[in-house]
């Protein structure tokens, strides 16, 4: 045994070493990060003041499944090695949904509407999307829209408005809010990825897109008041009434940046010109609900790409998929505040 | 002191500090990108998966080179109930160095995630969709990952406790560099 002296100088070397482990792991964890922007801030300010809804997507919270195919026409094959731009037709699974943490809200209160989807080809690859129907997003940035949850929920009167002189992009999105038509279905509306994403060819060769579904239903404007008058569930009603008639069809178009366009930024719309391609058609062929459907436990993370696609310079999806995880987390874990059906059974 | 000049073989030394690398790595990649929604988010989560798939196949490796050659005794003076946590800790280590990356590719399975290492190279799914499975997968992955992370600590301890303060040789059986001395194959 070494001398007592040296044996506390190393007793000492030992906690400093532990201690200091110790702190980095609570530094990388956030823990002496309060400004840090973590999932769990995000996912927090989506809840509404009654409380986030249990068993429940944090956000998009009403919805309903939906399953059918995607039928390539092989056009996207030029743009991406992803097989799901060959020619073919591939398993579609997605949810239609409301932009709003209440899982019960009348649907005519609700101004985005959304569609989450996932496409699987035999590769084993998952193209996973979700997509809105405005045509820009209200921010620019991820910390931006954290502010505007908060802003929104802010009991100061002025919240909003000093928000909007610091965020003046959210103006695109007001005006769009303000002034689009409202439609009765979901078959009439054009969802937009809105993020941009970048897609690889098997050269290697790199381009930056957007991507919509552009509905084949020509859209028929009804005023919100009038939608009301429909009851609290008319969407999903609709959408299955719609559906047990016949498939239901939206065009895939690829949009392809040019240099110097914001592809950093779904707060702004690209130039018009810009080279369009539809790829596909996505054809959707039943509708199920969502507490006992399909697509109640999956993520439409869209981060899961298959190879051919890839995340861009924009912020969001990688600040989406860290939120959306987090959701799924919650109400996976919840799954009694949501009960599926005595039966489980399937229609 | 029994023992005090054998060492871990060289096969076992390389294999421990790969292993220490990797999986302290892991461990601070792990609490880093669960709290961060930057798109380094995205680059920590690739890297979180396929690192895991290597942790695994590393500690299987591991675990037939301890069997096949065995490890140096500890020292005789060492007191017992040292010497049973040592024992202890050392198969609560194998045991969550196994564990956690099944446990990981288990939670991904059981939420129908695509498991992708790299490119387009995916492991199946080893669970089917369920969220009661999931649920139960994340909480064990997530508080094991802090468990994990602590007995390391009391790893790290004990190691330089024997290399500073004990100075029995224990330090030196892993962490030489010399290929000399090696302790025969377990019998």
């Amino acid at each position: 045994m070494p001398q007592p002296r040296f044996v506390f100088g190393s007793l000492v070397l030992i906690a400093v070493a532990l201690g200091g482990g110790a702190a980095a792991f609570a530094y990388t964890a956030g823990w002496f990060s309060p400004q840090r922007l973590t999932p769990k801030k995000i996912v927090n300010a989506l809840a509404p003041p009654t409380g986030a809804a249990l068993g429940h997507r944090r956000n998009h919270a009403k919805g309903i499944c939906f399953t059918g195919v995607f039928e390539a026409n092989g056009a996207g094959s030029v743009f991406s090695k992803a097989q799901v731009f060959t020619r073919g037709q591939y398993p579609a699974l997605g949810r239609f949904n409301l932009a709003t943490a209440d899982a019960n809200a009348p649907d005519a209160t609700v101004r985005v509407r959304g569609i989450g989807l996932r496409i699987s080809t035999p590769d084993g690859q998952q193209w996973r999307s979700a997509m809105i129907d405005p045509p820009v997003f209200p921010v620019s940035t991820p910390r931006a829209f954290y502010q505007l949850l908060l802003a929104s929920k802010s009991k100061n009167p002025n919240a909003m408005k000093t928000f909007a002189g610091a965020h003046p992009e959210i103006a695109a999105f007001g005006a769009w809010a303000k002034n689009a038509p409202w439609t009765g279905s979901y078959a009439e509306e054009r969802f937009n990825s809105l993020d941009s994403f970048v897609f690889t060819e098997g050269s290697g060769a790199e381009h930056t897109v957007r991507w919509s579904l552009l509905p084949a239903v020509q859209p028929v404007a009804v005023s919100p008041a009038d939608l009301a008058k429909r009851g609290p569930d008319f969407l999903e009603q609709e959408i299955a009434e719609r559906v047990r008639g016949g498939p239901q069809r939206w065009t895939m178009v690829v949009t392809i940046a040019n240099p110097g366009d914001p592809t950093a930024d779904p707060s702004k719309a690209w130039p018009e010109g810009r080279r369009t391609v539809a790829v596909g058609t996505l054809v959707v062929q039943q509708v199920e609900a969502e507490r006992d459907g399909p697509c109640r436990d999956i993520n439409f993370d869209p981060t899961v790409l298959p190879s051919g696609m890839k995340t861009s310079d924009d912020p969001f999806p990688a600040a989406r998929s860290a939120a959306y995880a987090r959701s799924y987390d919650l109400r996976t874990a919840e799954a009694k505040d949501y009960p599926r059906t005595a039966t489980g059974a399937k229609p | 002191m029994i023992g005090g000049h054998q060492r871990f073989t060289a096969i076992q030394r390389l294999l421990h500090w790969l292993m220490a690398v990797c999986i302290l790595a892991m461990l601070f990649i792990g609490v880093g990108m669960v709290s961060t929604i930057m798109p380094k988010y995205l680059t920590l989560v690739s890297i979180h998966k396929p690192l895991g798939m290597a942790i695994l196949a590393l500690a299987l490796i591991r675990l037939a080179v301890r069997l096949r050659y065995g490890t140096p005794p500890l020292p005789a003076d060492l007191p017992e109930p040292i010497k049973l946590a040592a024992h202890l800790s050392h198969y609560a280590l194998y045991a969550l160095m196994i564990a956690m990356p099944l446990l990981g590719w288990g939670m991904l399975s059981a939420a129908a995630y695509p498991v992708v290492l790299f490119g387009g190279v995916h492991l199946p799914m080893i669970l089917p969709l369920s969220d009661s499975l999931h649920t139960l997968l994340w909480n064990a992955h997530f508080y094991l990952a802090f468990a994990f992370f602590g007995l390391i600590l009391m790893h790290v301890a004990a190691a330089l406790f024997h290399a500073l303060v004990r100075r029995d040789g224990v330090f030196e059986a892993m962490a030489s560099v010399s290929t000399h001395d090696e302790v025969m194959p377990a019998e």
